[in-house]
């Protein structure tokens, strides 16, 4: 596991700035629910007659006076965008930057496989998304708790599940991606995060372009919809899981017999 | 078994139309200390990339250590010191922890060795790799491929950078590791090096070999340098080049005084034709020199070289 272990030593810097800011902006947010909560029938009604925007982030299914429905739209949405940024960061430039650092000639010649360079990298992306939603989740623990809100955790549990494989099926995307690049994906990948986010939010003004919920990973994360139903949406989540195993697929079958020429 | 440790068939690359290598047939035997020559962009850094298993080649094949490149890469790699022409690492690493790194991935503790290096090069392990200069991200590419105590060496380019004290222990340290087994490939364009410290070597050009050889024959032609001074005007030295042609080449005329004309060219072939030519003219200067080592590959390099008659 040295190529694992190296990435993450690279990354460490990265992978703790953006998981403290995250998590903590989360927090703060959270903790602004006591003095929403003494406003709720005004705010409530705001909210849910906000007409598309409404719709868009989903309050026209659930309460933001509860703590499922604040934490859902606000919290949600904090991680929704940090995670899935998170993790087109993260893999998007992870096979890449070896030939755009032009330190591909320092691995690729040492005695150890493709395959395996690779498989590291992956695991090394995985973990780190793992670990971001572990700090993310302990916050929002504790700050729930110090709310002393009821909260359905079996739900939340759910949420977090389908958040954390939407990053999944990002960092899956970009990581098929990085195999063909060389150098100067960030972009390409923030970009292709930020669209997600927003093709499911366009998806969910209008009703006619509801298709796009096939496409992005966003649509399975729908805090509205899990927390009022506790469930899935198991057609939107399948697409998903297909999507990522078919990039990562490619990854492996491109990176494995790509030419590496920086 | 042969004792071949590197041997490559007809190995071809190409990418588009310019780079790219052609039917590239090599033999680097164990023990030897081999040259690979050529000018910029003739296929040098290709044809080690190809060796490495790093690119695929289009065609051909290339064995070391009598296995094939592309099946057996890791294996062959862990009996592999190889040197970059460029060499980069991961920034905000500091050097111990690239040297460390290398060691990791050969599976191999090598602190002892890789320590004993860093000294014998002056290198200051605590540095951060980006602070670093071309001269010491060589070294600490040396130490990366020398710790491991490879069986096979592959040098692209390896003293560019490096000071003249710092060329002279490397080469004491490439001596060393010879004495002791290893095997020597190392891509240069500075001719005196491969004439000093190689047994072998081989001219790329275009991305074909040219000629491969050891460097006393390479060195032995029966190409020589002329330098004619005879009495008359620019049309004997114009009739001169019309007869001759094909074995003469390189050729420098220039009138000097009244009625003298110098010439200067490269003669390749039978003398006898050469001395009857200048046996009907006028002659108040000759010399006829061997052409040093680095005319030789001058011209290898310039003049298409494809007509192996020089060498």
């Amino acid at each position: 596991m040295t190529v694992f272990k190296q990435e993450m030593k690279q990354n460490k810097k990265t992978l703790i700035i953006w998981t403290a800011s995250v998590s903590l902006m989360s927090f703060i947010c959270l903790m602004m629910f006591s003095e929403m909560k003494g406003m709720v029938s005004e705010m409530d009604e705001m909210f849910s007659s906000m007409g598309n925007f409404t719709k868009a982030f989903g309050m026209d299914q659930m309460s933001i006076g509860t703590i499922a429905g604040f934490y859902g739209v606000e919290c949600g949405n904090i991680l929704g965008l940090g995670g899935g940024f998170l993790a087109s960061l993260l893999a998007v430039n992870m096979l890449s930057k070896e030939e755009g650092g032009r330190t591909a000639e320092f691995l690729f010649t040492h005695p150890i496989s493709r395959v395996q360079i690779i498989t590291e990298k992956l695991i090394a992306v995985f973990v780190q998304i793992l670990l971001f939603n572990l700090v993310f989740i302990v916050f929002s623990c504790i700050g729930i708790a110090l709310l002393g809100e009821d909260m359905n955790w079996g739900n939340f549990a759910l949420y977090h599940m389908a958040n954390l494989f939407m990053q999944l099926e990002i960092a899956a995307i970009c990581y098929g991606l990085s195999s063909y690049i060389r150098r100067g994906g960030l972009g390409a990948g923030l970009g292709l995060a930020a669209m997600f986010y927003f093709l499911n939010i366009i998806s969910n003004i209008t009703e006619s372009a509801k298709v796009l919920k096939y496409i992005t990973p966003f649509s399975y994360t729908e805090a509205a919809d899990i927390f009022a139903s506790g469930k899935l949406e198991m057609k939107y989540l399948i697409v998903g899981i297909v999507v990522s195993v078919l990039a990562i697929g490619i990854a492996y079958v491109h990176y494995n017999k790509k030419d590496i020429t920086a | 078994m042969n004792n071949n440790c590197i041997e490559t068939k007809n190995l071809t690359k190409s990418y588009g139309k310019a780079r790219g290598i052609r039917e590239v047939s090599l033999v680097v035997e164990e023990g030897e200390i081999f040259g690979f020559i050529g000018p910029n962009g003739a296929g040098k850094s290709t044809t080690i990339r190809s060796l490495l298993g790093m690119i695929t080649p289009s065609a051909g094949e290339a064995k070391i250590f009598n296995l094939d490149v592309r099946k057996n890469r890791k294996e062959i790699l862990q009996g592999i010191g190889y040197m970059p022409s460029e060499a980069m690492f991961y920034t905000g690493m500091r050097v111990g922890d690239i040297i460390q790194y290398s060691a990791d991935l050969h599976k191999k503790d090598c602190s002892k060795e890789a320590d004993i290096l860093c000294d014998r090069l002056k290198l200051d392990k605590k540095k951060k790799v980006e602070e670093l200069s071309l001269g010491n991200r060589k070294k600490v590419s040396i130490i990366c491929a020398m710790q491991h105590d490879p069986k096979l060496y592959i040098l692209d380019e390896p003293t560019s950078g490096l000071d003249p004290l710092m060329q002279r222990e490397f080469f004491n340290l490439l001596e060393e590791k010879h004495k002791q087994g290893a095997t020597l490939f190392m891509s240069s364009h500075v001719l005196s090096e491969i004439q000093h410290h190689c047994t072998k070597a081989a001219i790329i050009r275009e991305g074909r070999i040219i000629v491969s050889d050891t460097v006393e024959a390479l060195s032995k032609t029966n190409t020589r340098r002329v330098a004619l001074t005879i009495m008359g005007n620019e049309k004997i030295a114009k009739q001169l080049e019309e007869r001759l042609t094909k074995q003469i080449k390189d050729l420098n005329i220039k009138a000097s005084g009244a009625e003298l004309i110098n010439m200067e060219f490269l003669y390749t072939g039978d003398m006898n034709a050469l001395v009857q030519y200048i046996g009907q003219t006028n002659i108040v200067d000759i010399r006829i020199t061997e052409p040093d080592l680095e005319e030789i590959f001058m011209h290898y390099y310039t003049n298409g070289g494809m007509n192996n008659d020089c060498i």
